[in-house]
């Protein structure tokens, strides 16, 4: 049967087909999909699919459900590989029980991330096979023989790919889900713990199987040879290899589908039949280096192809032709449309005041990035997962060692918060720390499309579970000064702000008003009075895409879109003049 | 055949991806090759967002280049100008009318170019605007403009009437049914 399937649709696909029986992941574009679809139309296979808090605990988790014996999953986004990769390159060394491949989605271009890193080094980094599919058709059919590899060669495998083979969808031809029996769950000390002695050994495991892996990378259907013109030849994975194809339809490729370790002989055999070598590869060098390192003569690679970004057709054409191709130029003066805050967020009350007061705001991953954009510009610092409070305490100390006293305020959601904030927030209570966290918890995980998380009450497939509660846990953590607050108010909200600003010790600002785009929340749009209106723009200052400016003759006055106001009144309380009508306030 | 290139571009939330994903079904139940290429995450969060669907006997990269699409389906009048340097000579456009303020716009950093329709004329021969907003309320719902946006389009797709309907009905929720066929119907018929 032939269906059209995204990348990550087929990812989950090829896991039914494989076997698969345990997913653990993270939600994390562009990865989320493949955990998302088995949760929702696998769930009533045999199968355990998990959001975990992070993704060192769904490593973790995956790799016992190896050693149980059943064939798992772990599932992220690239950045998430750096959590996990303390059990990662150690479970490189006790190798698996039942099948073990670590999904991960890069994102050349960074359309949704804080950076584009190549996450192939993690392979060579943990010696460990990588494999690489370049559509939904091999996305499937690949992570069934990467479970066959992860088997044959005790090893994890890391199986990547990048939001174009993620996100783009493609016909995929399905096939039945084979019987997989679990393997034997033993008790093995010398594989499995790894206390010196026994890594000790392992680790002469891992360098043998590195050797075997780069024979089999030589016989492997994963790397295939196109015959062409031996004009030129061009190396390429993933979804370079398309736009290779489309730009150089006569040439000979080497596409490697199995991306570490490769396949030297084959390679210098490719090399020695065309006139000119070309490796195409997004990001980094890693196999120009490898190649080049194998005394293999490279015409064009990164000496012509941006490290930075993604590809496409035309610009392959034109690195490697040295041609230009003629093109219209795109329109010029068109309104810019970066995105923003929904209508309704409950972060646009939280970033209109924060804006105001001008504190210094220390930010992580979520939707409230986006309070570090105009008209807001209220974040000023933004690392990774969880940083936010402890960059806060860091900075708090920092001032106050040079004598200034300042409070920095820490922003953090709900789900980012449970993933890694709650350490820096056991870190600074313990520390004595003097900052001012605020949870925005809106019961969801809502950047990346709206997952469960510990603190909804619900599991990946939709069950009732324990719902954990964030207040609670920060009173046990310590925490002295815990308030709620209602974003939507904005007076209150400000006075609370400057109260805590004066106290001792951290404080802990808890909101909890759902995500509307998850929970449908829909109020009823408000009005502008237009003969009240005088244009001042203060309401304006809420960045919200519901209103705008408009003019009629001299009269200036804005307007609500009512199809876009969701009825939050934040705007309506900014109004000096009762302008704004409808609404609550 | 060689490869049809459509590029569908709109405002996250405006269901663009939905429009892509009954294209791309539709290509497939007519038995071509079809790839479709789309963006989510941060992205999508009200800026604007692009989706490319390429059908033939064979496709390769699932991206449209520049001056390669045959189609360029605009759900807003800016986010249709924006792309307009995809289209071919011979390509053609249809795009809603109805207008969006982008978040530039509404604090008062950028002003919504007025002339936007005049501006889409002068760099395209064949542009069809219509008003796909006003159609999609009088369907039943706003949300249904992604729907108005593929009966439209058919005007320039070799798809059949009847099996792209059915793919709307197998693609929407069960309970707006009613509102899509309707929908695809307005804008089926607003291309006559």
């Amino acid at each position: 049967m032939k269906t059209i399937l995204s990348g990550n649709e087929a990812i989950a696909r090829g896991f039914i087909e494989a076997g698969g029986k345990l997913v653990s992941s993270y939600p994390g574009t562009p990865s989320t999909e493949v955990t998302e679809t088995l949760s929702s139309e696998y769930k009533d296979k045999d199968i355990h699919v998990e959001w975990a808090t992070n993704e060192k605990v769904a490593l973790e988790v995956v790799i016992g459900g190896s050693l149980s014996g059943v064939r798992s999953m772990a599932c992220m986004k690239h950045v998430g590989v750096n959590v996990a990769a303390d059990p990662l390159l150690t479970a490189a060394y006790t190798g698996v029980n039942g099948g073990l491949v670590l999904f991960v989605a890069d994102d050349p271009g960074m359309f949704s991330s804080q950076n584009e890193q190549d996450s192939r080094h993690y392979a060579r980094f943990a010696k460990i096979p990588c494999v690489e599919p370049s559509d939904s058709q091999e996305a499937k059919d690949f992570l069934k023989l990467a479970f066959e590899i992860s088997e044959q060669f005790d090893t994890p495998v890391l199986f990547r790919t990048t939001t174009r083979v993620s996100h783009c969808k493609s016909v995929v031809s399905l096939t039945e889900p084979i019987k997989v029996e679990a393997k034997e769950f033993v008790k093995d000390f010398a594989k499995y713990v790894m206390l010196p002695s026994n890594a000790q050994k392992r680790h002469v495991f891992v360098e043998e199987r590195m050797q075997r892996l780069k024979e089999f990378a030589e016989t492997t259907s994963l790397n295939v040879e196109i015959e062409g013109s031996d004009e030129i030849g061009f190396i390429t994975n993933g979804i370079s290899f398309q736009y290779v194809r489309e730009a150089f339809p006569q040439a000979s490729v080497l596409k490697l589908g199995l991306t570490w370790p490769l396949p030297e002989k084959k390679i210098r055999k490719f090399a020695s039949k065309v006139k000119k070598l070309a490796v195409i590869e997004e990001l980094d060098p890693v196999f120009e280096d490898t190649i080049k390192a194998m005394g293999i003569h490279v015409d064009i690679g990164k000496n012509v192809l941006p490290i930075c970004g993604e590809f496409s057709k035309n610009l392959l054409y034109e690195k490697v032709t040295g041609n230009k191709v003629m093109l219209k130029e795109p329109v010029s003066g068109l309104t810019r449309r970066p995105p923003t805050l929904c209508p309704g967020c409950s972060h646009r009350g939280l970033f209109t005041t924060l804006s105001k007061l001008k504190y210094f705001v220390s930010g992580d991953i979520g939707c409230y990035t986006l309070g570090g954009l105009p008209p807001f510009s209220a974040l000023h610092t933004c690392i990774c997962m969880g940083a936010s409070i402890s960059a806060a305490h860091g900075i708090a100390k920092g001032l106050e060692l040079q004598g200034i006293k300042q409070k920095p305020i820490a922003v953090i959601g709900d789900s980012t918060f449970l993933h890694s904030g709650i350490t820096g927030l056991i870190n600074m209570v313990y520390n004595n720390g003097d900052a001012i966290v605020v949870i925005m918890n809106n019961d969801t995980t809502g950047m990346t499309g709206g997952q469960e998380h510990p603190g909804t009450g619900r599991t990946a497939t939709g069950k009732e579970t324990v719902k954990l509660s964030i207040e609670k846990l920060c009173q046990t953590i310590g925490a002295k000064r815990i308030r709620n607050i209602d974003t939507y108010n904005l007076k209150e909200l400000e006075k609370i702000f400057k109260e805590e600003m004066e106290s001792e010790g951290p404080s802990v600002l808890i909101s909890n008003q759902p995500c509307v785009l998850r929970y449908r929340v829909a109020k009823k749009p408000l009005k502008v009075n237009k003969e009240k209106c005088t244009a001042c723009k203060m309401c304006l200052k809420v960045g919200c895409v519901a209103l705008s400016l408009f003019e009629e003759g001299d009269t200036k006055f804005v307007q609500i879109d009512p199809l876009l106001c969701n009825g939050c009144t934040v705007c309506q309380q900014q109004c000096k003049f009762e302008a704004i009508e409808g609404g609550m306030v | 055949m060689s490869v049809f290139n459509i590029v569908i571009a709109g405002v996250g939330g405006q269901g663009v991806l939905l429009t892509s994903k009954i294209i791309a079904e539709s290509a497939l139940q007519h038995g071509f090759d079809v790839k479709q290429s789309e963006v989510h995450g941060m992205a999508q969060r009200g800026g604007s967002v692009v989706s490319f669907v390429r059908f033939g006997e064979k496709v390769y990269a699932p991206m449209v280049s520049e001056g390669e699409a045959d189609l360029l389906i605009g759900f807003e009048p800016v986010e249709t100008a924006r792309y307009l340097h995809y289209l071919k000579d011979s390509g053609n456009v249809i795009y809603n009318t109805y207008r969006m303020s982008s978040i530039t716009v509404s604090i008062g950093a950028e002003k919504y170019p007025e002339n936007i329709d005049e501006i889409i004329k002068n760099h395209a021969k064949h542009v069809i605007p219509f008003a796909g907003t006003t159609l999609a309320v009088e369907a039943g719902d706003k949300r249904a403009l992604n729907v108005v946006m593929m009966g439209a389009a058919m005007k320039y797709l070799p798809f059949e009437k009847n099996s792209v309907l059915e793919i709307i009905k197998k693609t929407v929720n069960k309970k707006v049914v009613d509102i899509n066929v309707k929908a695809f119907e307005l804008g089926f018929n607003s291309m006559k």
